[in-house]
């Protein structure tokens, strides 16, 4: 009993330590959500932490910012562009690096190994080295401005990620299976489509989860080839505008912020496992 | 496997053509062009690299970028290592581990936006509605405006925010080497008589120094091209420029495609050594399979 409790006392600094430390991590979200609720005049008269006095006097919150933010801001339209670029965006590097990976994987071909070793050299090349010759080829293809350019960007900068990823999932499948399919006469593209594909399903729903959110969280490739067009612009796209032209406007930037991290929060909470490998996986990303 | 000489490259070839039309053709293109002028007319040999080096506000996004890689890299790291190593101690890991991490989960621009909104500040005497200077003026202390007070304050704010977003990916790395260790070797330090530094010391920090240099080289990767945050927060004034950001500005304010495309080459020279280590890696794994 007393060891017990003498072990407990002991341990305390690290209690308080790691909740001081959570508190910290926590503390900057909860005040954008809160701030969000409140109407405007409360906003920039006093701190949001004054809330907590009557926590629930739901007098004090409001949801017109959101409305404000959603209809005359323009955030829902920027909802469904990010929507409108992220899932073409995800589906069409995933598919192209599939096939990819698995010939990288199980087919033999002539320089097979050095091409996969510029893949690798790809990952971390950083895109700023090809945003002006790309820019000039979509501006002469008039691309630049519309939701294939990004949706082309996203693709060719995602797949070297993507097919490493891939490649290393579907190289460790057993051999034995494409000895046996291959002895049944199955064709490779009949091998991809009944063995590879279902038995990849885990890494393919990790590598989904990371590209949808590195497509939905990016503001640079957005940046560089939407530029100022407004009816294109995603959420972050949006919200950086309205940092830059409304930066004391701190009920409707809490608000807008806010519509921008739904969704990744969403996955986030529904999906944490595959979403904690999603990201590590595509944390190296150029 | 019964295949065709052809049928590899139907696999393989879209993603081959789209790799090259999109990495590899922009980046010898965008090699080409930091020897060229401006407009990309004329040849001007190493100009644009020498600007690089002697202009006073490219300069400063250098050293901006130096201190986020020195600061940013060692908090991230060591934070994470911290957290992977002491929340295995307590119950509700879990619960905290989600907190450090869901930074991850959302944009740069959120976060930006979330911290901006920290670092509000109102002249003495006003309400503060920013967090940080509400606690500094409870304390007895002067508001500040974090954002404009040059040149290490502000920086170091917004390496703050990279720090705050980032942790979280260094502790789940980390906390998963640091899992995979096994308990006997620390219970036989302890038992040895080591008090807990030394075992962290001489039995875990040995053991986790693969892992560290992983992380290490991903963070700085990742902060060598940082962008997001600076744009938001301070789109680079009062001397908070980093390399991308100059890039940006160089490309789309000034139209100066030789300068904006040298800084991108110097961004790529300096991801190089991870590049290399990269495929070192890969092919050392390639040999033990």
């Amino acid at each position: 009993m007393m060891g017990r409790l003498t072990k407990a006392l002991s341990r305390g600094p690290l209690h308080i330590v790691i909740i001081i430390i959570a508190l910290i991590w926590m503390l900057p979200t909860v005040g954008l959500l809160i701030t969000s609720f409140r109407p405007p005049h409360d906003v920039a008269y006093s701190g949001w932490w004054t809330v907590l006095e009557h926590p629930f006097n739901f007098t004090q919150y409001t949801l017109r910012n959101y409305e404000t933010v959603i209809g005359k801001g323009g955030m829902g339209r920027a909802f469904i562009n990010s929507l409108i670029i992220t899932i073409p965006a995800t589906i069409i590097p995933v598919m192209v690096a599939a096939f990819a990976a698995y010939a990288f994987a199980w087919m033999k071909f002539p320089g097979r190994r050095v091409l996969f070793i510029i893949v690798i050299a790809l990952i971390v090349v950083p895109l700023q080295m090809t945003f002006i010759p790309i820019l000039k080829i979509f501006a002469q293809l008039h691309l630049a401005g519309t939701f294939p350019a990004v949706w082309l960007a996203h693709t060719g900068y995602g797949l070297p990620l993507i097919v490493y990823l891939l490649h290393n999932f579907i190289a460790g499948l057993p051999s034995e299976l494409f000895d046996s399919a291959s002895i049944d006469g199955a064709s490779p593209l009949q091998t991809f489509f009944r063995l590879v594909l279902p038995l990849s399903v885990s890494a393919i729903a990790s590598v989904i989860i990371f590209q949808s959110l590195w497509t939905w969280n990016d503001l640079l490739v957005a940046l560089i080839y939407l530029g100022g067009t407004p009816d294109v612009a995603p959420v972050t796209l949006k919200v950086a505008t309205l940092v830059g032209s409304r930066g004391q406007d701190w009920e409707l930037l809490t608000a807008a912020a806010f519509v921008s991290m739904a969704l990744p929060l969403v996955v986030f909470f529904s999906l944490q496992r595959y979403f904690v490998r999603g990201i590590l996986a595509g944390s190296v990303k150029g | 496997m019964r295949t065709g000489r052809l049928q590899p490259w139907l696999f393989v070839g879209p993603a081959l053509i789209l790799l090259v039309f999109f990495l590899l053709y922009p980046s010898i293109d965008t090699i080409r062009l930091s020897f060229l002028d401006k407009r990309a007319e004329n040849f001007v040999g190493f100009s644009n690299y020498t600007h690089f080096f002697t202009d006073k506000t490219t300069l400063t996004a250098f050293r901006n970028n130096a201190l986020w890689v020195v600061l940013f890299t060692t908090f991230s790291v060591s934070f994470g290592l911290a957290l992977a190593v002491l929340l295995d101690r307590v119950r509700y890991e879990k619960i905290v581990k989600s907190i450090i991490f869901i930074p991850m989960a959302i944009s740069m621009v959120g976060a930006s936006t979330i911290w901006k909104f920290v670092y509000a500040f109102r002249p003495a005497g006003a309400p503060q509605i920013g967090l940080l200077n509400a606690i500094v003026t409870a304390c007895g202390g002067r508001p500040m405006g974090w954002l404009i007070e040059m040149p290490w304050i502000n920086n170091l704010c917004l390496i703050v925010v990279g720090i705050w977003i980032n942790t979280g990916f260094c502790m789940v790395i980390l906390s998963a080497a640091y899992k995979n260790i096994p308990r006997e070797l620390m219970e036989a330090a302890r038992i040895d008589g080591a008090n807990e530094w030394q075992v962290f010391r001489k039995v875990i920090l040995p053991l986790l120094k693969p892992t560290v240099a992983v992380v290490t080289t991903t963070m700085v990767v990742f902060v060598l091209k940082i962008f997001d945050i600076v744009y938001v927060m301070t789109n680079g004034n009062f001397s908070t420029e980093v390399i991308a950001n100059r890039m940006y500005k160089e490309m789309f304010h000034f139209m100066n495609f030789g300068r904006s495309s040298a800084i991108a080459v110097i961004l790529l020279l300096l991801i190089i050594p991870a590049l290399i280590i990269n495929v070192r890696r890969f092919t050392e794994q390639e040999a033990i399979r």
